[in-house]
């Protein structure tokens, strides 16, 4: 059961942030080529910057504790899904936040 | 030359600010919306985080942080030594990088008219005058 440690604190993030979705009528999960295109983006420059502090050395991960899947880098799977994760948490939070309270954020109709 | 975690840190936070405010032009570190939910998102941060270094999933190089390389076995200090919640105080700066170029892009995207709507709110528990 170790192996999905990293996994599980994932799950903890998804829990907490999802069931905005339905409370707060986020409808984050309603414009999904919006948060494709977002994700994707983000997502690339930080697996670089991961491979590069996992080949210096700056971090590495229980082998006990991961899923011991890896990407090119030896970036392990766990972290692919946790710069998918966050994203849409953040994403998540922003669109709660204007659902209560209705504040400008930008992107609203002139 | 080889960068240290605190350096990429610092060189992630400008980057993100420059794409929100350049790039993006998003201004979303003017607006109160972005703070009121960095704010939230922090708290979390730092509870994730600490499950991430306090139960020792992940594991940091003294060489590359401000604070002492993770114990072989134990947890880190759980405040100070450069550390907070048990993660490195760098995670800060790339947890900030991270949440900003995320929120940017994603309003970025809706100015650009890019499934604009259906736009959020309002919880359930109030009940709309013009539901869409």
């Amino acid at each position: 059961m170790g192996q999905f440690s990293y996994v599980a604190v994932l799950v903890f993030v998804l829990v907490g942030s999802m069931w905005l979705e339905f409370a707060l009528r986020t409808r984050v999960f309603k414009r999904p080529r919006r948060l494709l295109l977002t994700v994707l983006p983000v997502t690339l420059p930080f697996l670089v910057w991961d491979a590069y502090a996992i080949s210096q050395g700056h971090w590495w991960f229980d082998t006990d504790r991961i899923l011991g899947v890896y990407l090119p880098g030896e970036i392990p799977l766990d972290e692919l899904l946790f710069f998918i994760v966050i994203p849409i948490a953040s994403i998540l939070t922003l669109e709660a936040v204007r659902s209560v309270r209705g504040w400008p954020a930008g992107d609203e109709i002139a | 030359m080889s960068l240290s975690y605190t350096q990429i840190g610092l060189i992630a936070v400008v980057f993100a600010v420059i794409c929100d405010l350049f790039v993006f032009r998003t201004r979303m570190i003017t607006r109160p919306i972005f703070w009121t939910s960095y704010a939230i998102i922090f708290f979390f941060q730092l509870i994730t985080n600490g499950m991430f270094t306090g139960f020792g999933i992940v594991k940091y190089d003294g060489e590359a942080i401000i604070g002492n390389t993770s114990p072989e076995s134990g947890p880190p200090p759980f405040i100070g030594e450069g550390r907070l919640a048990f993660a490195p105080i760098e995670d800060l700066l790339f947890g900030f990088a991270l949440v900003l170029l995320s929120i940017s892009l994603w309003i970025f995207w809706g100015r650009r008219g890019v499934e604009r709507t259906p736009m959020s709110g309002p919880p359930v528990w109030v009940r709309s005058q013009n539901q869409d």
